[in-house]
């Protein structure tokens, strides 16, 4: 029997698997552990969490692939791993070493300032993330399968995570309410491929499961974004930061399938101890602001 | 009408719930165990086995869902939800739900990169079948009382028996409704038994 690999249905479906869960940055194959025990739906293996990305300071790349095949070999859940943004080697590398998912990521320092990857002629899918709707359709025109909101990584803000969502969602929105002759217009106004405007119109949605990323810090914050339309979440630095990471873990878990139970969330919060010390997004330097990377 | 429920704990929810509902049934997404006791039939759906497991436990979904199968009542188990209902776990003591004889192998296609889409011969469909295998299990081996529905390189990855239908493909991420509409029918046939308005 012939079998096609790499399809679209296979990696955009791949995604669509993962909704509803928590997907956790691990730095290690202890970590890794700890997060498929509290019931990650995946892992995201990195050298350094964003938060301290942004202490260390300089150049931040792909993780050591020794790291990713350690975190690739402890767990059964997917494993996720960052390639710079038009880094075509890295993300080749990391498509060799069987990774399930790519980040194209801007927590990384951007290879190519001005083309992002074409994702389409990868056989492993990639998630990329977006502040708005142009955003969003330039990466699924690149060949993207899932996004995520940028958010601000590793200051453990949600402010910006949640402007992203709400950005994108009010779009959409707008663009469903619009007649056919008017798209062609928003096309060249968001930057936006025409082809994925109209699809998005038709289909009343995205075409790919969209997660927030880029500030979720606590159980609370993560249902607020499912609250807000995310199909499910990344957590960067927000709980191996934290003082108990397991407890963190699960109960950001919960708190993501149970968004609506706020009793439950109230209860899940109660004594977890410190979450990550949050950054106030207007103190950062402009430069440091990770989410202006990209297009 | 008869309800489907969909157990909505983690993963592709809403696409079944989607092709439910086009089909003329009622889709209702399970998340606490007391909407068993409303549904006709439930789908275990695909997602991450393991995230799915946790929550069933943290939640109190193993026992009422081996109550609602003593029942007779139909299940659906696609991917994660065939690891789930499984009797054995191919590399694990622990397997989940025991509810049909079948040996799983998780992930036994392979990583992502793996995943693939094929064209499915399928006994009781005239058409082979789209199957979508997405870091797919397997079943090793079946007992007598499971029929095989269809295999991929010798290896099982369709079966019914009795009443618990499972597939390591995903019938929800195609346009094709002919593999849902076995279950539909398994659905259909306990209804009658038990008296539920169809």
């Amino acid at each position: 029997m012939e079998r096609a690999l790499g399809t679209e249905a296979v990696k955009r479906g791949m995604a669509a698997m993962q909704k509803g869960g928590v997907i956790m940055d691990v730095i290690n194959a202890e970590q890794a552990k700890i997060a498929e025990e509290a019931g990650a739906v995946a892992v995201m293996a990195l050298e350094r969490v964003p938060s301290d990305i942004r202490a260390a300071g300089g150049v931040a790349r792909m993780a050591d692939p020794r790291i990713v095949e350690e975190v690739m070999n402890a767990v059964s859940i997917p494993v996720m791993a960052k390639a710079r943004i038009g880094h075509i080697v890295e993300a080749r590398v990391l498509e060799a070493m069987g990774v399930d998912y790519i980040d194209e990521s801007e927590v990384l320092t951007p290879a190519d300032e001005e083309y992002h990857l074409l994702k389409s002629a990868f056989t492993v899918p990639f998630v990329c993330g977006c502040r708005d709707l142009g955003e969003a359709a330039r990466r699924l025109g690149e060949g993207a399968s899932m996004l995520r909101t940028k958010g601000e990584p590793g200051t453990g803000n949600i402010v910006e995570a949640v402007r992203h969502m709400r950005q994108v969602n009010a779009q959409v929105r707008r663009l469903v309410s619009m007649n056919d002759d008017e798209i062609m217009t928003e096309a060249k106004i968001l930057g936006a491929p025409y082809e994925i405007l109209l699809q998005i119109k038709r289909e009343g949605r995205l075409p790919v499961v969209n997660f927030a990323a880029g500030g979720v810090a606590t159980p609370a914050d993560a249902a607020l974004m499912m609250e807000l339309g995310a199909d499910g979440v990344f957590v960067g630095s927000g709980i191996f930061k934290s003082d108990n990471p397991e407890k963190f873990a699960k109960a950001i878990v919960q708190a993501t399938t149970y968004y609506t139970d706020y009793k439950l969330i109230g209860d899940l919060s109660k004594e977890l101890g410190t979450p990550m010390r949050g950054l106030e997004i207007s103190k950062l330097q402009q430069s440091d602001r990770m989410q202006e990377r990209g297009w | 009408m008869l309800t489907i429920g969909v157990l909505g704990l983690q993963g592709a929810v809403s696409e079944h719930i989607k092709q439910i509902e086009a089909a003329g049934f009622k889709g209702v997404l399970v998340k606490k165990a007391e909407q068993l006791e409303e549904i006709d039939g439930l789908i275990i759906p695909g997602g991450e086995s393991t995230a799915i497991r946790n929550l069933m436990n943290l939640y109190g979904f193993i026992d009422p869902v081996k109550d609602f199968s003593s029942k007779k009542k139909p299940i659906f188990g696609t991917c994660a939800g065939m690891v789930l209902v499984a009797d054995k776990l191919n590399g694990s003591d622990d397997a989940h739900l025991k509810l049909m004889d079948i040996n799983v192998t998780r992930n036994a296609f392979g990583r992502q990169v793996e995943s693939f889409e094929t064209d499915l011969p399928v006994k009781g469909l005239a058409e082979p079948f789209p199957a979508v295998f997405i870091r797919a299990p397997y079943a090793e081996s079946a007992g007598p009382q499971v029929e095989v529905l269809a295999t991929y390189r010798d290896k099982i990855v369709a079966a019914k028996q009795d009443h618990i239908l499972v597939s390591a493909f995903h019938p929800e991420l195609t346009n094709d409704t002919r593999f849902l509409e076995l279950f539909l029918e398994m659905v259909k046939e306990s209804a009658k038994t038990t008296g539920a308005e169809v």
